[in-house]
């Protein structure tokens, strides 16, 4: 597999949400508004590709035993290091993701690509793979933290969309509305690569 | 032998590498973490004490007392800090009290790891709303249906953990300073 299909599969054929179903609790939980949902993408990049990275380094000497002990403690070195540098830069951003930002330690998007992908190839494919998958997580999240911000509060990234006449459909903001505009995305999903 | 022999030694080292980095990037962004704290309680004494100009900070026994005064230099109340264990983790509170420690102006949550949609809805306006103006002369009390006598908190429904974990800081707290109190001015 060449370089650019690497990478493309994480945004679409292979997506690591709407495809994998993988990663699901922090994409209902933090796709209140587009914001947080761009923010929690952002860090999952720096997780998944640092972790990728480093899984992939270090693959030839660790024991089979004990490798998802030392993927877990890798990814949650760099899940702490995002988690410290939020609190320290963007305190907003750590306050409204709350402890999603940390539980991207047990996401199974980020030890689930070092087992399958990241302990099994080389440095270069391991980075592409992580950054494809971790871009496609992040799109996802944007879309689907945009659509419910856009009907739950009339707003896409704070800026106001639909005017003072828009009656808000509040069940966009909770978990229900988030599993229904997920449901539709991963059936619309289906449904395109179904031509 | 030599297969367990490994197995340790890889597990230790990266153990070893991750806690130095981890030490490394703490200490450089430690400063700034608690730049931030210090402007969070800033704006929370701001919202729930519009009229203080003054914030002094005094010691009182063992704990930290804010001395509130408005612009004309009179005493309008005291801010006080109170942290205690909630369902998940420390829960830090912000608390605004009249100058007679008799009745709370309000209270903000600095810190939870609650739940979230439950016991995370200790942070919503519905529940912090019923600390606002509360009489604490005979200490907090949280009860599960509606609140009947003066400084009856209602708890969360399905986070009766975490409500419970604020108004217990909180009483506990307000022991404390209240022991202390004659030391004051």
């Amino acid at each position: 597999m060449n370089n650019r299909d690497n990478f493309l599969k994480g945004l679409w054929s292979e997506h690591p949400v709407f495809r994998q179903l993988l990663g699901m609790c922090p994409t209902l939980a933090v796709t209140t508004s587009a914001k947080n949902g761009l923010y929690m993408g952002m860090a999952v990049i720096f997780v998944l590709t640092f972790s990728s990275l480093v899984v992939s380094l270090i693959k030839k000497i660790v024991p089979n035993q004990v490798r998802i002990a030392v993927y877990t403690v890798i990814i949650a070195t760099f899940v702490t290091v995002v988690d410290i540098f939020f609190k320290a830069y963007i305190p907003d951003m750590s306050r409204q993701l709350g402890p999603y930002l940390p539980l991207i330690i047990v996401n199974c998007i980020i030890l689930g690509r070092c087992e399958a992908f990241a302990s099994k190839n080389n440095l270069k494919k391991s980075t592409i793979d992580a950054l494809g998958m971790s871009a496609g997580f992040t799109w996802g999240l944007f879309v689907l933290g945009s659509i419910r911000e856009l009907f739950g509060s009339g707003m896409i990234l704070g800026f106001t969309i639909l005017g003072k006449n828009y009656n808000p459909l509040i069940v966009m903001i909770l978990p229900a509305g988030a599993f229904i505009v997920l449901g539709l995305l991963v059936a619309g999903m289906n449904r395109l690569e179904q031509k | 032998m030599k297969e367990t022999l490994r197995i340790i030694g890889v597990l230790t080292s990266v153990c070893l590498v991750c806690a130095f980095l981890l030490a490394l990037v703490y200490s450089r962004a430690a400063e700034k973490i608690e730049v931030n704290q210090n402007q969070r309680l800033k704006t929370a004494i701001a919202n729930l004490a519009p009229g203080a100009e003054k914030v002094e900070e005094v010691s009182l026994g063992d704990s930290t007392i804010f001395k509130l005064s408005d612009k004309k230099q009179k005493l309008i109340g005291y801010a006080f800090l109170a942290q205690g264990q909630g369902y998940q983790d420390k829960i830090a509170i912000l608390a605004v009290i009249d100058v007679s420690f008799g009745k709370l102006s309000g209270i903000e949550i600095l810190e939870s790891s609650e739940t979230p949609g439950l016991g995370g809805k200790i942070q919503e306006t519905d529940f912090l709303k019923q600390f606002k103006q509360l009489p604490v002369n005979n200490g907090l009390e949280c009860v599960k249906t509606e609140a009947q006598a003066d400084g009856q908190i209602k708890a969360i429904t399905g986070a009766t953990v975490s409500s419970r974990a604020v108004v217990d800081t909180i009483n506990k707290k307000l022991v404390v300073l209240k022991s202390e109190i004659k030391n004051l001015k």
